[in-house]
């Protein structure tokens, strides 16, 4: 029996917003399966897995602390992927964010005062959009590929930060270990769960969130940037300005990773060390898809996340599965997801033998 | 007193002490729940392979009186904290960090968890609950260096070394001095790649130093490639961690190995017999916490048997691998003749010993 696939005539509103929740439903049934086979009790698993994690107040908070990076940064990232300007470089403009924010830090320690936090995130923001108006002015001025010099940015910046971390910005008291000093006081975060590690950034991440949803859903540029990606050539007719669009996309996502970046040092790590992120720059990449590009959607991806990364360890923990086992489940997610939306717009028919030519082209 | 108030004051004596007897023999038969947080997966050789072989040796030695578990590939700054503390609000009674970049979250942890006992290895800093400890991996080197001094024909070996720290120099400068004590005219060649694990890049550069005259490769990285180079290419190679001769059954000469299990029996006992102290542990040969691999029956029966006699002087403390004379790169005396560098100028070593060639980065 051949199948074939082919464009349905009208994508289903309803299914593009209900497809997240199939690939969830179809990644955790295959965990079950998974489980099965390695003779595990399903429900053991994903007790360890989804609920052992945040039974308690501090794995609430840890799924926060998680969950912050990941939102602010695909928020940032999915206003410049609804117009199709792919910026890869979250994960080197997050370093860029904690080497100009850690920066300030280590010049200002040990002075307390009420200013050093709020340098820190300026330059923590500036840090990042530097980063990302690279691949933006060399998009715009040469037409080079964004995807290509934002991916390769990433690991000139994590270089420098392991750079700075090995040399100038080394501890003197740390046995040329490769650290910096821990961060005074005045330029750390302050904690807003007592108990937690949950810290200010909570709040910058919602802020951005709603901020997200301003500027998609009432701004000006924002429609035209989600027409750009919609139909290009329609934008162009229209006369939208396809330079500012290249700019914007890029700079949210630099200004977003940027913070993220300062916040983890100024936050959980409190100081900078030669990697200060486990990936966040590229898991909020499938964030971003993951909750639609929409800035709600991502919250609500953001925190699946955070909960996948967390259950990796508590499987590791109460199962024994190895560490893996995380990565495993972020990718069935990604690709159930990536399944259920082609679905979206195709659908699959029995061939006859006189239509499999017309269906082969896909 | 009534006879009936007596049974009762009897009753309930005996009560007690059967609930005495019951709790306090539950309690002895409880084993000591022992963690161990890995930065990389286990594999099968390597920096945490090592430590996982050490848990095991704990097991083997002390049976049921322990309970272990470990979770790996938990990456150094934000996240491991969380991990840590994982272990010590699960009921833990001693968590070892294996890697330099916990010691910072280990501190942290400990001071919320005064009762739970911590081991950081490879650190310096400790608490009233932490203890350290590290080994003199450089008794190993210099071991290693004197078969490969007898060894090579071009009088140049390759080392393929991870990141400018002193505990990395410190293997660089123990490889070269054990080679030129046996062989004055030997030259060691580095190749920097900034990575404990990256096999692509080890590869890469144990073939560029092959192919510079190099006829002894060693490593201070993770993976076995630089091994499964000098095997393909039919020089000789020297193993860092574990044993790696089944990578290079041929070329492997030896490898400088580490060796955990009796100081993890030993800090178990401790603990279970409340005579733990928090102490810094810096063990080398005589301690078994370092050794070299069975050699390869291509290195003549003198050869090991002089090695023999110097791990016997390391041992008894007849000879240190960093006495006097000494001279840097430049022909500099660094180390005069009678003296011996102090445990403080070893653990913040900076330079390189004569005959290693290319400039250090800095």
């Amino acid at each position: 029996m051949w199948l074939k696939i082919e464009a349905r005539p009208a994508p289903s509103v309803r299914m593009k917003y209900l497809s997240p929740l199939i690939a969830v439903a179809l990644t955790l049934m295959t965990g079950v399966i998974f489980s099965a086979f390695m003779s595990l009790n399903p429900l053991n698993t994903f007790h360890a897995f989804f609920i052992s994690p945040i039974d308690d107040w501090y794995g609430l908070g840890e799924l926060g602390v998680n969950a912050i990076p990941l939102v602010l940064i695909g928020t940032g990232l999915a206003i410049g992927f609804r117009s199709n300007v792919w910026n890869i470089g979250a994960e080197g403009q997050l370093a860029m964010g904690a080497i100009f924010g850690g920066g300030v830090a280590l010049y200002f320690y040990e002075q307390e005062g009420a200013y050093v936090l709020p340098l820190m995130f300026v330059m923590g923001a500036l840090g990042g959009m530097f980063w990302a108006s690279i691949p933006a002015f060399l998009r715009t001025r040469f037409n080079t590929n964004e995807i290509l010099v934002s991916l390769m940015l990433n690991y000139v910046a994590i270089l420098i930060l392991s750079y700075l971390v090995h040399d100038l910005w080394r501890d003197p008291d740390g046995f040329n270990f490769p650290e910096s000093r821990l961060f005074s006081e005045s330029s750390t975060l302050p904690i807003v769960l007592e108990g937690t590690r949950l810290h200010f950034g909570v709040v910058i991440a919602l802020g951005a969130v709603a901020l997200a949803w301003v500027f998609v859903r009432k701004s000006f540029l924002g429609y035209q940037m989600q027409v750009a990606g919609m139909a290009n050539a329609a934008a162009l007719y229209a006369g939208f300005k396809r330079k500012r669009m290249v700019w914007v996309g890029l700079l949210s996502g630099g200004l977003a990773a940027g913070v993220a970046g300062l916040m983890e040092v100024a936050g959980p790590i409190g100081q900078l060390l030669p990697s200060v992120s486990p990936g966040y720059g590229y898991a909020a990449i499938i964030v971003a898809f993951v909750g639609r590009l929409h800035p709600f959607g991502i919250l609500l991806a953001g925190l699946l996340m955070s909960l996948l990364y967390l259950g990796g360890e508590s499987a590791q923990m109460d199962l024994g599965l190895p560490s893996a086992v995380t990565g495993v489940f972020q990718g069935m997610l990604l690709f159930y997801l990536l399944a259920a939306d082609l679905f979206i717009n195709f659908r699959m028919r029995r061939d006859t033998a006189g239509s499999r030519v017309a269906g082969a082209g896909l | 007193m009534s006879k009936l108030s007596v049974r009762k004051t009897v009753s309930m004596w005996a009560a007690a002490v059967l609930g005495f007897a019951v709790s306090f023999s539950a309690f002895a038969a409880d084993p000591l729940k022992v963690g161990f947080v890995y930065v990389s997966p286990i594999g099968d050789a390597g920096w945490t392979y090592q430590h996982d072989q050490g848990r095991k040796a704990m097991e083997g030695a002390l049976g049921d009186k322990v309970e272990t578990k470990f979770i790996e590939s938990v990456p150094e700054g934000g996240e491991a904290e969380r991990v840590i503390r994982q272990f010590a609000s699960d009921g833990y009674d001693l968590v070892f960090t294996t890697s330099f970049g916990y010691m910072n979250p280990t501190i942290k942890v400990a001071k919320q968890f005064p009762d739970v006992v911590f081991e950081h290895a490879t650190g310096y800093k400790t608490a009233g609950n932490v203890g350290n400890y590290v080994a003199r991996f450089y008794e190993a080197r210099y071991l290693t260096g004197v078969v490969a001094g007898h060894m090579t024909e071009s009088n140049t070996a390759g080392y393929v070394a991870a990141f400018p720290i002193p505990e990395v120099l410190r293997g660089i400068n123990a490889f070269t001095l054990g080679m030129r004590s046996v062989n004055p005219d030997a030259q060691v060649k580095v190749i920097w790649v900034n990575s404990w694990f990256d096999p692509g890049r080890e590869r890469e550069a144990a073939d560029v130093l092959i192919s510079q005259g190099a006829d002894v490769v060693t490593h201070h990285t993770d993976s076995t490639a630089a091994v499964q180079a000098a095997e393909d290419a039919g020089v000789w190679s020297v193993g860092y961690h574990s044993d790696m001769s089944k990578y290079g059954p041929e070329r492997h000469l030896t490898a400088a190995t580490h060796h955990w299990g009796g100081y993890y029996t030993k800090t178990a006992r401790e603990v279970i017999n409340g005579a733990w102290e928090s102490t810094r542990v810096w063990g080398g040969l005589a301690e078994g916490m370092v050794s070299i691999a069975p050699l390869n029956d291509e290195v003549p029966a003198d050869v090991a048997k002089q090695v023999e006699g110097v791990t016997a002087a390391i041992k008894d403390g007849g000879f240190h691998p960093f006495q006097g004379p000494i001279k840097d790169q430049g022909g500099e005396v660094a180390v005069p003749e009678g003296k011996t560098m102090t445990d403080e100028e070893l653990s913040t070593m900076e330079w390189y010993v004569e005959g290693v060639l290319g400039k250090l980065p800095k």
